[in-house]
């Protein structure tokens, strides 16, 4: 098996590479893992993982700038069942819109906008930046056996507000809920780091690795 | 919710654990990855390195123990010491740190801060402040930057200046009493409140603590979201899990994963 990490100039490739062989190695899963620029790569692929920091319109703006990427992402969506994840950044471009700085196209792959959080309480910092618990909507195999008291690492300043609810696998609470998890099909993004978030994430990357949907 | 994060902090000068943590179970206590390893099993919130390298032509060996580090610890780390340009927070975050901290470049030049923001994000740019009051005790609490570990004075009011670095896009700041570093006489709370009252990003505690009370006073009394501490861990006075214990039973939340 091999799981793709795109590399499109954003996001901590070589910490995400690592966690996501260290959950591999940990739980006797046979896969490579794959940074790579290459949209062929991205169609071969059995899983991919789309990374992402810093600003939602620099991250599209890094996307569109590799050529023929964001096709063959749609190929490896849409023509087969096999599993895409994003990760922060990554996750809020699986929505129609990103509100941050500039109004920007996303994937449209999740309906909603990524806008900026608005926490109820206004002493509340922003980012919201640390460790949080995942408050579960529904079930899904990403989370299956991960105890519900570990924390999952948070930062950012947007959260994709998913319209459908059934596509809301997990919030987190600061304030009001933000989106911390979300699937739809073969699709799922966490705002969260799994990469960061040691038991859970490790956890997490291992049920994506096992994940068929 | 939103958990009260406890940081450990190691000085690292050519590769190597300076004050070395004093682990039973360390092989080489100054080797900072297997420290790193060591918090990270601990459960440490964040990890953050400072670089007191003396030489910035030796940037390599830090790189390598950033990359190493983040090979094996997967939790946020946050790297500072000596950050300079654009070019040297690149690197850092390419080998692996979450978040880097810069000081001396931010007060020299305040617009560094806002064009790392806009290169990198918020979310990684850390601005380290060191203040120290200057006020006399009759008089309501000033607090000036010092750079070059407390001996420059810059004549910038704190409390101005983290508002400023915040607005330009620091994603967190990472405050040190220069009066009570190494005091081991806890935070200076007033100045933690004032500087945590008066931005919207999170703000990091440091310089001066002493006892697991001092954690508690940082974030009860000073409204810090972080509290950062080297000495009373590295030198196995209290344990990471003792620190979150005093914590939580002061009724602050923290992290027990």
């Amino acid at each position: 098996m091999t799981t793709v990490i795109i590399d499109y100039g954003s996001g901590n490739l070589h910490s995400a590479q690592k966690a996501f062989e260290q959950a591999a190695r940990a739980e006797g899963i046979a896969t490579k893992i794959l940074v790579t620029s290459d949209p062929e790569q991205v169609r071969k692929a059995d899983r991919v993982v789309l990374p992402g920091v810093g600003a939602f319109a620099d991250c599209r703006r890094g996307l569109d700038a590799v050529p023929g990427m964001i096709d063959a992402m749609k190929e490896f969506v849409f023509q087969s069942s096999r599993p895409f994840l994003g990760i922060c950044v990554g996750m809020q471009l699986l929505a129609q819109r990103g509100l941050e700085y500039e109004t920007s196209e996303g994937l449209g792959w999740i309906t909603g906008d990524t806008v900026r959080i608005e926490p109820k309480d206004p002493a509340l910092k922003i980012p919201h930046m640390g460790w949080n618990n995942l408050l579960r909507k529904h079930a899904h195999p990403l989370l299956e056996n991960i105890p519900e008291t570990l924390h999952a690492y948070f930062v950012h300043s947007y959260h994709l507000k998913a319209k459908n609810v059934s596509d809301i696998v997990a919030t987190t609470d600061y304030g009001g809920e933000l989106t911390a998890l979300v699937a739809r099909d073969t699709i799922a993004g966490t705002q969260f780091h799994p990469e960061k978030s040691q038991k859970l994430g490790l956890a997490l990357i291992a049920n994506f690795l096992r994940w068929a949907p | 919710m939103l958990k009260s994060r406890v940081i450990p902090c190691l000085d690292v000068k050519d590769g190597r654990v300076v004050k070395g943590v004093q682990f039973v179970d360390l092989v080489d206590a100054g080797d900072p990855v297997e420290s790193a390893l060591a918090y990270d099993a601990a459960g440490a919130d964040e990890l953050c390195f400072l670089d007191i390298t003396a030489s910035h032509e030796d940037r390599g060996i830090l790189m390598d123990v950033v990359r190493r580090t983040a090979e094996a610890c997967f939790m946020p780390l946050t790297v500072g010491g000596g950050v300079r340009t654009i070019e040297d927070i690149r690197n850092l975050l390419l080998a692996g740190a979450d978040k880097v901290s810069i000081m001396t470049a931010a007060v020299n030049e305040r617009s560094f801060v806002k064009q790392a923001a806009e290169k990198f994000g918020s979310q990684c740019i850390v601005v380290a402040i060191d203040a120290k009051r200057i006020s006399s005790n009759n008089e309501p609490p000033r607090w000036e930057i010092f750079t070059h570990g407390g001996r420059r004075a810059t004549g910038i009011d704190a409390i101005h200046y983290a508002q400023e670095v915040a607005a330009l896009g620091a994603g967190e700041l990472l405050l040190t009493s220069m009066d009570r570093d190494g005091t081991k006489s806890g935070y200076d709370i007033e100045l933690t409140r004032a500087i945590s009252d008066s931005v919207s990003v999170p703000v990091i505690a440091s310089g001066g603590v002493g006892t697991l009370e001092h954690l508690v006073e940082g974030i009860r009394d000073g409204h810090a979201s972080a509290v950062l501490a080297a000495s009373i861990f590295h030198f196995g006075e209290f344990s990471i899990r003792q620190a979150k214990e005093a914590l939580s039973a002061a009724g602050v939340a923290v992290r027990m994963d």
